[in-house]
């Protein structure tokens, strides 16, 4: 057959070949979860790629509805969970919008300066694991070893790594700053939280350099990131890309500095934004964002206001009917509460928007035509989070 | 075969015998030295402390102790595997290993290598390869699609990396006028300067192609563990794995001393008479400081994708050697 068609010289002698199904996932050790990819590669090319989700479904937004506003915080910090405090915060300010309170000053800095610990958590996190995907080992334990300062001082405040449960419809919770003082004047945030935050914020930026001057200028790592992915800004923008991944594609949208959940507007940062969306940027831009993390939380514990943490609430808390949408730069991307209340004790309907689930509505389009080892650069530098996929 | 007496009988069966027995066991002692270090020096650059415990000191053990964990482990047959193929594929792996460890020289004596063969380079370099059929079988025969992605990986590699491994060796033989790895040894030690200064070209080329002809990083490509879960090792468990798992150790171990007996001067060592019971221990320094700087890279880079893997292989190493070699040659004749 093929002698045949070799002895013509105008027909074409490719060889036929059948495409492969190969199932990525859903356990594999560069899904980040439960995500599985079924790919149909010719060779090392794939041609088609369909993301299967759900395998992590925990029907989040049904359980809201079945569970009062203060429980609802241990539901929505699972939701990603590389970031819990700063899943916590959009639904808490949502649900004190439709009743008309407002936290205290000093409760909405010390969000503010969790929610950017989460980030830059969430950010080392992908800094940790970026890396390794492309086969690097070491940058993930510098990485990781930074996480874990931030960590420790999420946990002194909240009692909590991942899981905070610490924000309060109308405040923060009350957490008592020395010893057991039984009097609400007495609770604040651990005394050397503020000094503590400040020190380890350097140690923050000095392993920023560390991890650049380990990555950044090592030849493969830059022949496997530069112009793989290219993400352009109207792609990004039609899929609902948001977050690092959209900035890496050179839009400067952010909602830090467009919405007003939390206080960002006295706050001195720049929005890192990408040239051409390929992964080194979407890598870089993640790199850079954590700098611009430690500038925010450096200038909120230098003019943190004193006061109460707590706002007056009833003891009973009760929404009155009503409907919000509260819309928060979370470290995925875009993360959104759309609340619905008939004024009971708990919701009657929360819609979750999740950053990830849309970062990852992307993958079909931007993985056609990659090859296998593209896709794990290309699916680690989107660094989407399976339970804020499925929620 | 300058050192070989001619033997009868008994006594060439009971040398050989025991030259195999101590090959045999070489493999499993120098995987475990080797992976000892490769656990240590991790995680030392990793700011861990590592193995720690077994053994009392040090974790000197933890090696023991894993070999002891992979016997008891079940073996695992895939239900559609090939079974015969899938069984052997590690043996030949193996094979393959320790058919490298016979031309290393030691010593200059006739005891200081298995077989000192006058074609000596050409079959190392030839047995090289058979450790990679056996990574094809078990890609293969594993019934797993990324067993089978990556033996294939594994097939490309060996195939665009045996020919600059094999012309990087080519200016070293024109040099020393002898492929036999003694007359190498002897021909560095003559003229008390290593090939390396000359061949420093060769010996940077075959270091990168011994690298990927052991599958690591940053060629890790056929096993490439966030892609292919493990590659062509996926499916193996047990005692099966853990003869890749010494292999890749023990290969390690003999694709450096074969880059020491070619350009680092083998026994050889300035001051130093060659024939002292020192000539074994030059060696292992010498394919020591070798196999660090391969754990060292193995953990400081990321994994290349297969086509740059290719791209390096066909576009730059093989030009480059042969230009290399064009160059020795036309030197050797005209100085």
């Amino acid at each position: 057959m093929l002698a045949h068609h070799l002895s013509e010289a105008a027909v074409s002698v490719e060889l036929e070949t059948e495409g492969m199904t190969l199932n990525i996932g859903p356990q594999h050790p560069s899904t980040h979860g439960v995500l599985r990819l079924v790919a149909t590669i010719d060779g090392e090319r794939a041609t088609d790629v369909r993301p299967v989700i759900g395998y992590m479904h925990r029907g989040y937004e049904k359980l809201a509805e079945v569970r009062t506003y203060p429980q609802i915080t241990t539901i929505v910090n699972r939701i990603d969970w590389v970031s819990g405090f700063a899943n916590e915060v959009p639904f808490i300010v949502a649900a004190e919008r439709l009743m008309g309170v407002e936290a205290p000053p000093r409760a909405q800095w010390i969000r503010l300066v969790l929610t950017e610990m989460a980030r830059i958590s969430s950010h080392l996190v992908f800094m940790a694991s970026y890396p390794l995907e492309l086969g690097a080992a070491t940058p993930l334990f510098f990485a990781l070893r930074e996480r874990e300062r931030v960590l420790d001082l999420l946990e002194s405040v909240t009692g909590g790594r991942f899981h905070p449960n610490f924000n309060r419809i109308g405040g923060v919770k009350p957490v008592y700053a020395a010893g057991p003082v039984t009097k609400k004047a007495g609770m604040d945030i651990p005394a050397a939280f503020l000094a503590e935050t400040r020190d380890a914020m350097d140690k923050v930026e000095s392993t920023c350099e560390e991890i650049e001057n380990l990555v950044a200028g090592n030849e493969v790592f830059l022949a496997r990131t530069k112009g793989v992915g290219v993400i352009p800004v109207e792609k990004a923008a039609s899929y609902g890309v948001s977050g690092p991944n959209l900035r890496a594609s050179g839009c400067g949208f952010d909602l830090r500095k467009t919405s007003d959940y939390l206080p960002y507007d006295g706050f001195d940062f720049d929005i890192p934004t990408g040239e051409n969306g390929d992964c080194w940027d979407r890598w870089w831009v993640r790199l850079e964002e954590i700098r611009q993390s430690a500038r925010i939380i450096r200038q909120a514990i230098d003019g943190i206001p004193s006061g109460p943490l707590q706002a007056k609430v009833p003891r009973i808390i009760k929404v009155p009917a009503g409907e919000t949408y509260v819309r928060a730069e979370n470290p995925k991307g875009e993360m959104g509460y759309h609340l619905v209340s008939l004024g009971g004790l708990g919701p009657y309907r929360l819609k979750i928007r999740s950053a990830s689930f849309s970062n990852l509505s992307i993958l079909p389009w931007i993985l056609q035509g990659a090859l296998v080892p593209d896709f794990i650069a290309i699916m680690g530098s989107i660094d989407f989070v399976l339970g804020d996929v499925d929620r | 075969m300058t050192g070989l007496v001619p033997m009868t009988g008994l006594v060439f069966w009971a040398e050989l015998g025991i030259k195999m027995a101590v090959a045999a066991a070489a493999v499993p002692a120098i995987g475990m030295v080797i992976g000892y270090a490769e656990m240590k020096l991790s995680a030392h650059m990793q700011s861990r402390v590592g193995p720690y415990f077994a053994g009392g000191r040090y974790g000197w053990a933890q090696l023991i102790a894993d070999g002891v964990k992979f016997i008891q482990k079940e073996d695992i047959i895939p239900a559609e595997a090939d079974r015969p193929v899938f069984k052997w594929a590690p043996a030949l792996v193996m094979l393959g290993t320790m058919a490298l460890l016979v031309v290393i020289p030691l010593h200059p004596s006739r005891y200081g290598m298995v077989r000192d063969l006058d074609v000596g380079i050409f079959y190392a370099l030839a047995v090289s390869s058979v450790s990679t059929i056996g990574v094809l079988m078990a890609g293969w025969s594993s019934a797993n699609k990324y067993s089978m992605i990556g033996g294939l990986r594994a097939a490309g590699q060996l195939i665009a990396y045996e020919l600059p491994l094999v012309l990087a060796t080519v200016g070293v033989v024109i040099q020393a006028g002898t492929m036999s790895m003694q007359g190498i040894v002897q021909a560095q030690v003559a003229q008390s300067w290593p090939f390396m200064l000359t061949q420093f070209v060769g010996l940077a080329i075959f270091m990168t192609a011994a690298l990927a002809e052991l599958t690591r990083l940053p060629f890790d490509m056929p096993i490439a563990e966030s892609e292919l879960v493990m590659g062509y090792v996926t499916e193996y468990s047990g005692f099966r794995f853990l003869f890749f798992f010494l292999a890749e150790f023990a290969n390690m171990f003999s694709m450096s001393a074969i880059a020491v007996t070619l350009f680092l001067g083998g026994y050889g060592f300035w001051g130093i008479p060659t024939d002292t019971l020192l000539s074994p221990l030059i060696v292992f320094a010498k394919v020591g400081i070798l196999v660090f700087i391969m754990i060292w890279l193995r953990w400081t880079l990321p994994r290349f994708r297969e086509d740059q893997l290719q791209t390096l292989a066909w576009k730059w190493l093989i030009p480059i050697s042969i230009v290399n070699i064009i160059v020795t040659a036309v030197l050797k004749v005209v100085v």
